[in-house]
């Protein structure tokens, strides 16, 4: 792949936009969740506000390298976003991610606090469930458009969703994992109470909890570019339809996250694994006997 | 503009009190009051608050938990006393085991009367609490700078 002039306008765009994209869709969240409620709901800048307030506030030091730790998760999110939107691979993008995860995980389990390790440890568990069916629409992509190249699957004649319903039901299943959204927010969830405080985030505070909210955001934007992905083709109209699929998504996973509470990660790890051998493995056999 | 005022993030502590109070906070949250439309946050977590909310008297054996929590919340910090028992002990005043109003153990900013405190008077505490949080914010800023100074000196 060679850089562009236009991979850098599309790299300049995706590093400002993303995290404003990315706020404003949990501001989003937090209204929709409010008007579900019958609430009022705060301001749709509401998340802008808060971080702005994380900035300003004193941050507690825990140990020398819990702040290291979560600046590399920001870090490899960022770069995972970076090489999915100029077209880069797919399977060096979800690497990242895992690569970035693991720093996460790291951060917690420097701490010395019992409710950050059993954050980073649930952590591990939900790594471990939503893994296969982060890398198995790499491979459906791959058998679909024979390569793993962001750049050359958007250029397809036909969308790729038509050729992996199964994996795109199996990716929208471990979204609600990747969005920490109930039932399967075990290891830190966006609202407020849990059983275990705030689970991976408890320890970090002032701006260290301010980076860790932007990575979400860039984390979000990137997962939803990901759901895209199956939509775009060649055709300039697919690129319409591929972001009304993403607020869709979105919105969807606003839906179950107020529909149903948490569960067990026994159960997380049961169905997750479940709907990937059902939807996403049997996909991408049906696609191999097609082919 | 305001850096603080508008993202108020509370922890919950009750101290010796007979739930009133807490149940009364709890309502601020519910549909009717919906204190989240100012941003009203309800963490559970000293090193995510602004506002320290506490319920209720201090006895012997919650001084240390009182003392610790706000130690462990990022400045500036801001302290809200609920209710008559968190101003004084109320009706429990006379116990053996109470020592008195939450101000005995820590600095309390703002009182919010009421005997249970109804949710408008919390929310009105809290919001007054955010406009406090501004200024202890200028004032944290100020030391920060002058710390720097003095460190740069030295």
């Amino acid at each position: 792949m060679t850089i562009t002039m236009t991979n850098v306008i599309v790299a300049l765009c995706y590093l400002i936009f993303a995290p404003l994209v990315g706020g404003l869709l949990a501001g989003l969240d937090r209204k929709v969740s409010a008007r579900m409620q019958g609430r009022r709901g705060p301001s749709i800048w509401q998340p802008f506000y808060d971080v702005r307030k994380l900035f300003n506030k004193q941050a507690i030091k825990i140990n020398d390298v819990q702040d290291f730790l979560v600046i590399c998760f920001l870090f490899f999110i960022i770069f995972t976003g970076l090489i999915f939107f100029v077209g880069g691979d797919l399977l060096l993008t979800f690497f990242a991610l895992t690569l970035a995860g693991i720093f996460l995980v790291m951060a917690a389990g420097s701490a010395n606090s019992p409710y950050s390790m059993m954050g980073a440890q649930r952590e591990i568990m939900q790594m471990m469930t939503y893994e296969p069916m982060v890398l198995i629409p790499a491979v459906g992509f791959y058998m679909v458009t024979g390569s793993f190249y962001v750049s050359d699957i958007i250029s397809s004649p036909i969308s790729c969703i038509a050729f992996l319903p199964g994996i795109f039901f199996g990716f929208l299943y471990i979204l609600t994992i990747k969005f920490r959204k109930s039932p399967f927010d075990l290891s830190t969830s966006h609202h407020a109470h849990q059983e275990m405080v705030k689970g991976i985030s408890t320890e970090m505070s002032g701006n260290i909890l301010g980076f860790y909210e932007i990575a979400h955001w860039y984390e979000n934007v990137f997962l939803l570019g990901v759901v895209g992905l199956f939509i775009v083709n060649s055709h300039w109209l697919s690129y319409v339809v591929a972001v009304v699929v993403c607020i869709l998504t979105y919105l969807f996973e606003t839906l179950i996250d107020n529909s149903f509470p948490r569960v067990k990660w026994q159960h997380m790890f049961g169905w997750t694994w479940a709907v990937t051998l059902i939807f996403g493995i049997s996909n991408l056999l049906i696609l191999f006997f097609i082919h | 503009m305001s850096k603080l005022k508008r993202s108020p993030w509370i922890i919950h502590y009750d101290g010796s009190s007979c739930n009133g109070c807490d149940i009364e906070v709890l309502a601020s949250l519910t549909p009717l009051y919906d204190a989240e439309r100012f941003g009203v946050i309800n963490t559970g977590n000293p090193k995510h608050a602004d506002i320290f909310l506490v319920t209720g008297g201090i006895n012997a054996q919650n001084e240390s938990v009182v003392r610790q929590i706000y130690e462990q919340m990022p400045k500036p910090k801001v302290v809200v006393a609920v209710g008559i028992c968190a101003y004084n002990g109320g009706i429990f005043k006379d116990c053996y085991n109470i020592l008195g109003g939450v101000d005995k153990v820590i600095p309390v900013d703002i009182y919010v009367p009421g005997c249970a405190a109804r949710p408008q008077a919390i929310i009105d505490g809290i919001i007054q609490a955010t406009e406090l949080l501004e200024q202890k914010q200028m004032e944290y800023e100020r030391t920060e700078k002058h710390q720097k100074k003095g460190s740069d000196n030295t």
